[in-house]
């Protein structure tokens, strides 16, 4: 129900904010993220970044795919 | 248990999007079925309130401004739609964020800008603060139309229906990041069903699945977060403060599970003036009869799309009978479009 | 002459011709369209490839090109894929009132440059005006004739086992216009570009390598899985398409996600499919990717009976799936 996709912070003003990926950028709102940092990574639906995206969980994440390809596939 | 009986459900139409994309489900294992539940929010939305947001439409002054998810999704009457209604001369414009809404309300004094909030709890946040934004500016030509809706008492009230035939559930990812891993957790504690709350990408799909198995082979009534990179336990508290400060729990209509107790998201009083139904008197017709399309039982899960007589006959993408063939998301669509091999 | 284009410059008279012979004849001057008859009268007495197709795409500029260069390339495409070698070109243009002269004079030197460098000419046109309101700036028709090159490119010469190629990345010009129109994503590195090009020089090479060459279409509206859809539709046998081996460029695929859509399904306006035997496609796909047009060329799949009709496509997750035709024009979404 809900498409998101996660952009990198490369501006902050305000709660106003600009999401990049592959140089594309977008104007998102950053309301939901406490203290934003340039370099981050969020979640962005609708506009509005949702939440921020561990790097170190996402590696986590990632490691587990592996192991379930090996399993079903 | 024998396999043939695993009937996972999931209730995020991303997922289903995903799933049929990917063409996850022919690599399920034997026996294992995935089920779409009502995760689609366009298509939960009930055919008469399609119809009241279309007659909003065609007010001299009012712009409507939607996701274009809503454009194609046919109200009570047949092929009647925004879509159809914009060839008419109603003004409708497709936005990705009620943000831009309110800019555009703010630059056009003279029009009425209706924003249909349909969605979850990951939509509902972000609608919440363009309306403080747009009060805070003294936008006053904006007003949001609430189809918002809240997961899980959808996903209490699926639970007591009868024929009820699910044993483990994939959790919303992104409605997991707003309410938190921890809003799933009534689901093993209280209905002894496994939950896992599931990313987006394939392999996250196909991780949460094989874990769903996994639990629900050992009995094991237990809730997982496997979308850690996204999902805290406790969710993202700043948003859910948000939502709370505009919106209020209330009863709603939802196709084919009908009223359920505090399942929408309403204005709060204080913010009258910017709620479109208040604003403009729009009244919600009674439910029309019954008709052939069965998207009430499809988003339940108690019926496949291709077991609907319409399916790919009468309801196709390009004439839709039902929103769950309209919506991209739907599970018809979904089933159409990315049929499996 | 004024800056913007009013109602009478489409009067007929005296504005009118001021009109073509300052903005047209200036550039499009050949002996056929300098007679400035009702029509053209051509030399040639071959079998002749004859197609139009018309242009509204907003905005009328985008990364890549614009609707002028939109309006040569597509007419050129649609008779490359015919087998014909592109020769005339009729073009109609219907401006609205307030459109800027200076817009019209670039994209009119848009449309000379690409006819120039696809090698036909404009022999015959038309101009109208129409009031302010009932036009988006401007729309072009263009129709045009070539001559039959190579008879029998239909998809029902397709055979079982025949490998199934694309000139380079997939959706580049649906994307790209989606990004101008929608304002809201700036692409700071201007990497999403429209593939807009005449593919007439790309069709001469494959025709030059030697390869068993049995369709061609270009894939735009609707993208390549619905021209995909119709090869296989028409052929009666089915098509299998490895999603991994479709080539997408980055830029395109993060575009696509920010804006809910799918690749496959968006325009591209310089891209060809084409199908060979299975013996000559790696005759094709070096002819291909020695043409500037065709670097990025690819096998994605073959021809096979078994599917019966349909095109399915094994996804990059191990999966498989039917491939449909476009249903509506695909809107952003955020479920």
């Amino acid at each position: 129900m809900c498409l998101a996709v996660p952009l990198k912070i490369v501006e902050i003003d305000g709660l106003n904010g600009v999401g990049e990926v592959e140089g594309l950028r977008r104007r998102m709102r950053l309301d939901f993220i406490k203290e934003p940092r340039v370099g981050e990574y969020v979640i962005v639906h609708a506009g509005f970044a949702i939440e921020r995206l561990s790097e170190e969980q996402a590696k986590a994440d990632i490691a587990e795919w592996n192991e379930v390809r090996d399993a079903l596939l | 248990m024998p396999c043939s009986e695993l009937r996972l459900m999931e209730v995020c139409g991303t997922h289903t999007m995903a799933i049929a994309r990917a063409g996850l489900k022919s690599l399920l294992p034997e026996g294992v079925e995935l089920v779409s539940g009502p995760g689609c929010p366009v298509c939960v939305t009930p055919p008469e309130v399609i119809d009241a947001a279309l007659d909003l439409a065609m007010r001299p002054g009012v712009v409507i401004a939607t996701y274009g998810d809503m454009v194609r999704v046919p109200g009570s009457r047949r092929g009647d739609s925004l879509a159809r209604r914009r060839a008419m001369g109603a003004r409708v414009m497709v936005v990705y964020s009620p943000m831009d809404a309110v800019d555009w309300a703010e630059s056009h004094p003279g029009s009425e800008v209706v924003f249909l909030g349909v969605g979850f709890e990951t939509t509902a946040p972000g609608t919440a603060a363009s309306l403080l934004e747009a009060a805070g500016r003294g936008v006053r030509n904006f007003s949001v139309f609430s189809m918002l809706k809240r997961v899980e008492p959808a996903l209490r009230a699926l639970t007591a229906l009868e024929g009820f035939n699910i044993q483990g559930f994939l959790c919303p990812g992104h409605v997991a990041t707003i309410i938190g891993a921890e809003g799933f957790r009534f689901l093993p504690e209280e209905y002894g069903l496994p939950a896992v709350v599931a990313g987006f990408e394939p392999e996250d799909i196909l991780l949460a699945v094989s874990r769903l198995i996994s639990l629900v082979r050992a009995g094991r009534a237990e809730l997982e977060n496997l979308y850690g990179r996204a999902v805290k336990a406790e969710g993202n508290p700043p948003a859910l403060e948000e939502m709370r400060r505009v919106f209020v729990p209330a009863g709603d209509s939802w196709r084919g599970l009908g009223e359920i107790d505090a399942s929408g998201l309403a204005l709060r009083a204080e913010f009258a003036e910017y709620d479109a139904v208040r604003k403009f008197g729009v009244e919600i017709p009674a439910a029309g009869g019954e008709t052939a399309c069965r998207c009430g039982e499809v988003i339940t899960g108690r019926m496949t799309p291709v077991g609907c007589p319409l399916f790919g006959t009468a309801c196709t993408p390009e004439d839709p009978v039902g929103p769950c063939m309209v919506s991209s998301e739907g599970s018809c669509a979904a089933a159409y479009k990315y049929e499996g091999v | 002459m004024d800056e913007i284009i009013t109602l009478d410059y489409g009067s007929g008279g005296k504005k009118t011709s001021r009109l073509i012979e300052s903005e047209i004849l200036s550039r499009f001057s050949n002996p056929a369209l300098g007679e400035l008859g009702d029509g053209a009268i051509l030399p040639g007495a071959e079998k002749i490839v004859f197609s139009t197709d018309s242009f509204v795409v907003s905005p009328l500029f985008f990364p890549g090109g614009d609707i002028g260069k939109l309006a040569v390339c597509g007419t050129v495409n649609d008779i490359a894929m015919c087998g014909g070698e592109a020769k005339y070109l009729s073009l109609s243009l219907i401006i609205e009132e307030g459109l800027e002269r200076s817009a019209l004079s670039r994209i009119l030197d848009s449309i000379r440059a690409a006819a120039e460098s696809a090698r036909v000419q404009v022999v015959t046109g038309d101009t109208k005006v129409v009031e302010r309101g009932r036009g988006d700036g401007v729309y072009i028709n263009t129709a045009g004739i070539g001559f039959l090159r190579r008879a029998g490119l239909t998809p029902g010469a397709m055979r079982d086992g025949d490998a199934v190629l694309i000139s380079g990345t997939a959706g580049d010009h649906g994307a790209a216009v989606m990004l101008a129109r929608g304002g809201l994503i700036d692409d700071s590195s201007g990497a999403v570009k429209s593939d807009c090009a005449a593919l007439n020089g790309l069709v001469d090479a494959l025709f030059a390598s030697g390869a068993e060459i049995r369709c061609l279409r270009d894939p735009t509206r609707g993208g390549a899985a619905t021209t995909l859809c119709e090869f296989a539709g028409s052929s009666g046998l089915g098509i299998e398409i490895e999603e991994r081996d479709i080539p997408v460029s980055p830029a395109v695929a993060a575009a696509c996600s920010l804006l809910g859509l799918d690749p496959l399904y968006c325009a591209n306006e310089g891209k060809l499919l084409c199908v060979t035997s299975q013996e000559t496609a790696h005759a094709a796909l070096e002819a291909m990717r020695a043409h500037p047009l065709g670097r990025d060329a690819a096998v994605i799949g073959r021809v096979s009976a078994a599917a019966k009709g349909r095109v399915i496509l094994r996804t990059a997750a191990g999966g498989g799936r039917v491939l449909h035709k476009l249903a509506g024009a695909q809107l952003p979404r955020i479920c």
